[in-house]
């Protein structure tokens, strides 16, 4: 179970993630990612390291989260 | 290959280089965060900034490894790397060296990207703002086409675009920092407490 | 509100305020710190299974149960170093500032105890710039103790800036690091926090003033009070519209209406504000609310920092929430987009809402911008800011349908019942 954690403080707003990845990030109207925490679609999890890795910040980066049992 | 190939092969690749780097060089910096329409597709800008940087990289190859090759002048392969001991047109090919080294950084320092600090590749890429003006004064100190009317063209197109490209870049940094909502006053508040007014975010740390 | 302890002899009830300041008269009265004497593995296994039966949690607001702090930092190797955090960022509290003038002793007990516990080779006391009586007497308080059995680790003073986030646990541990107090992005609540390469137990002053007496008196006298969920006491700042602010013990669970009676309001509150300014508004239906984390919950609120503010009747609270909400988003750190341009565009929204200038997407727009900025910071800063503008429009919701309509109140002029630090505009990061 995959997730898309975004770190705050190093996000500039460049917003490349939510151009790659519509379906899971969108921009607030600052420009800003916003992500609901829920486990990524196993088809957009490729597309998700592409974002993680090109963000020019490097403020993603893909969780394995646990199902809580 | 005879000389004169050679001689027209790296004219032509230098140019094309230049013209390569000038497209590379004005999709990097039009690359901002926040100032830009919504809609507009950043990351592809993105890949096609990188794209071109490669393709400008091999033309460059090919203009380093004809002027080489070429008998006619002496520049030898320490020449093309080590600025200022060439021995044809030594000042000139110097110049062609330091732009070389130059984007030699920047383009090892981006293919290893994920093994340097943030800041370090930072401080590195912002080295091609150099590259570039003195590819530009390579090309045209050389000489040899410099008087042609087409080349004198096509370098002040160059120019103008990278100046046009550091005019929106430098309007787009004060854009971000004046976007703040405009306050409306709240009675009985000392002023004091707003720590700063056109609040703008910290750069990041992480470089 | 009386506990079966109250029959007890003096020494033996279990308080943190009102023992003697001096080291002697500390001493005398409480006995000297237990420190480990002979076997430290059998000390230790008794210190935390009484800090464990206790169910202390954190007193700063956070509220994270002190015996996990302690295995965590313990768990990521000694050398570290114990923070006693006495910057009291939150405006309308003065508990920290009080322990730390009356009984630094029982502080500093505390902080030697979980140094001992932790292997922590320093304890450093961080008292901001702008208070200087107050490091004046924890200056005092560390000569007393330095050298002497009371003081096994070195004690030290450090000074960091007066802004509100600069209290922040993280943003402290980042100023002991490198000088700027900046919370850390922590996704991972399990990891210590560090400096350099200690790890650093940061704990409220009010926190381990428990500690050092529940060392003392063991965890069952300590929960002989409150409740069993939410036990022992605690500390409250009440402040207002009250002819006697200032500080209380108060046993967890106690109601809040009775608690605000030890400070006398002026007339009956409007609406008292509980937890802090990043907390929430509790309107008359909930005023009989006990005093816990739990209850308060239920009761939209939560307890957060030990503060209750009495709003009088004669206030505007959207007006206040709205200078709450300009503080706070002026107090951001900076570091993260949605608390740097969602704070004060909330702001600016509810100030509008409350001088009723108010067009007709303002209310969805509020209400959107809430949603959005919560959460969406490094730290809980902006989680604070939302939860108060949020409770203030269920709270005021009768002013909100008046100021919506285009009508400011009465009120909305009054010079503010709240406290509000005034900075230098240069102030420090």
């Amino acid at each position: 179970m995959i997730r898309v954690v975004i770190d705050p403080v190093a996000c500039d707003a460049y917003g490349f993630c939510a151009e790659l990845l519509p379906e899971a990030i969108t921009l607030d109207e600052w420009g800003y990612p916003i992500v609901d925490g829920t486990p990524l679609p196993p088809e957009l999890v490729e597309v998700a390291r592409r974002a993680a890795r090109d963000c020019p910040r490097r403020a993603i980066t893909l969780r394995e989260r646990k199902a809580r049992g | 290959m005879n000389s004169t190939a050679l001689w027209y092969a790296t004219r032509a690749s230098g140019l094309t280089a230049l013209v390569l780097l000038t497209l590379t060089m004005v999709l990097g910096m039009t690359t901002s965060t926040r100032a830009r329409a919504r809609n507009w597709p950043g990351f592809a800008q993105q890949e096609m900034h990188r794209r071109i940087s490669i393709l400008s990289v091999v033309f460059l190859g090919i203009h380093v490894l004809t002027s080489v090759m070429d008998t006619f002048v002496n520049i030898s392969w320490a020449a093309v790397v080590i600025p200022f001991t060439s021995k044809y047109s030594g000042f000139w090919v110097g110049v062609g060296a330091v732009a070389l080294d130059l984007m030699i950084a920047v383009f090892v320092t981006s293919l290893l990207r994920e093994r340097m600090r943030p800041a370090t590749w930072r401080a590195v890429h912002w080295l091609a703002y150099l590259s570039w003006p003195v590819a530009l004064a390579h090309t045209f100190g050389m000489g040899t086409d410099a008087g042609e009317g087409w080349v004198i063209v096509l370098g002040v197109l160059c120019g103008l675009a990278v100046l046009a490209a550091l005019g929106w870049r430098l309007y787009a940094a004060s854009r971000q920092a004046s976007a703040r909502t405009a306050h409306a006053s709240v009675p009985g508040m000392p002023p004091k407490h707003i720590q700063l007014g056109g609040r703008t975010k910290v750069r990041s740390r992480h470089g | 509100m009386g506990s079966a302890s109250d029959t007890l002899p003096a020494t033996k009830r279990y308080r943190i305020l009102g023992h003697p300041t001096d080291l002697a008269g500390h001493v005398a009265t409480l006995g000297p710190v237990p420190l480990p004497a002979s076997s430290l593995r059998v000390w230790r296994e008794g210190f935390v299974s009484a800090l464990e039966a206790s169910g202390l949690p954190g007193r700063g607001g956070a509220g994270f149960p002190a015996a996990i702090k302690l295995a965590v930092a313990h768990s990521a190797g000694g050398r570290g170093v114990v923070v006693v955090n006495g910057m009291e960022s939150e405006p309308a509290s003065d508990k920290d500032k009080l322990l730390l003038l009356r009984s630094p002793h029982l502080v500093l007990d505390g902080a030697q105890l979980l140094a001992a516990a932790s292997g922590a080779r320093n304890v450093t006391v961080c008292v901001p710039l702008d208070r200087d009586h107050v490091a004046t007497a924890v200056s005092t308080a560390i000569a007393e103790r330095a050298g002497t059995r009371h003081a096994p680790v070195p004690e030290t003073l450090a000074r960091p800036p007066s802004r509100f986030i600069a209290g922040e646990e993280s943003a402290l541990a980042a100023w002991l690091d490198s000088g700027a107090s900046l919370p850390a992005f922590r996704p991972d609540k399990g990891m210590p926090l560090r400096i350099g390469r200690q790890s650093a137990l940061v704990h409220n002053a009010e926190t381990l003033a428990h500690v050092a007496m529940i060392a003392r008196t063991g965890s069952d006298a300590f929960r002989a009070h409150g409740l069993i969920e939410d036990p022992g006491t605690c500390l409250v700042t009440i402040s207002g519209a009250v002819e006697n602010p200032g500080v209380v013990e108060v046993d967890r669970g106690t109601p809040l209406i009775d608690i605000v009676q030890r400070a006398t309001p002026h007339q009956a509150p409007q609406a008292l504000l509980v937890g802090g300014y990043g907390g929430a508004w509790v309107g008359p239906e909930h005023f009989a609310t006990p005093y816990a984390s739990l209850s308060l919950r239920a009761a939209g609120s939560s307890a957060g920092v030990g503060i209750v503010v009495v709003l009088g009747p004669d206030a505007c609270g959207l007006m206040e929430s709205a200078r709450i909400a300009h503080y706070l988003a002026g107090q951001s750190a900076g570091q993260c987009g949605p608390c740097v341009y969602g704070l004060p565009a909330v702001a600016d929204d509810v100030a509008r809402l409350a001088q009723g200038r108010v067009d007709v997407t303002l209310m969805a727009r509020l209400d959107r911008r809430l949603q959005e900025v919560d959460g969406r910071g490094a730290c809980r800063h902006p989680d604070g800011a939302v939860q108060l503008v949020r409770s203030a429009l269920r709270v005021f919701a009768a002013d909100v349908r008046v100021h919506a309509a285009g009508a400011p109140c009465a009120h909305a002029d009054r010079p503010t019942q709240l406290r509000f630090p005034t900075l230098p505009l240069t102030g420090g990061a």
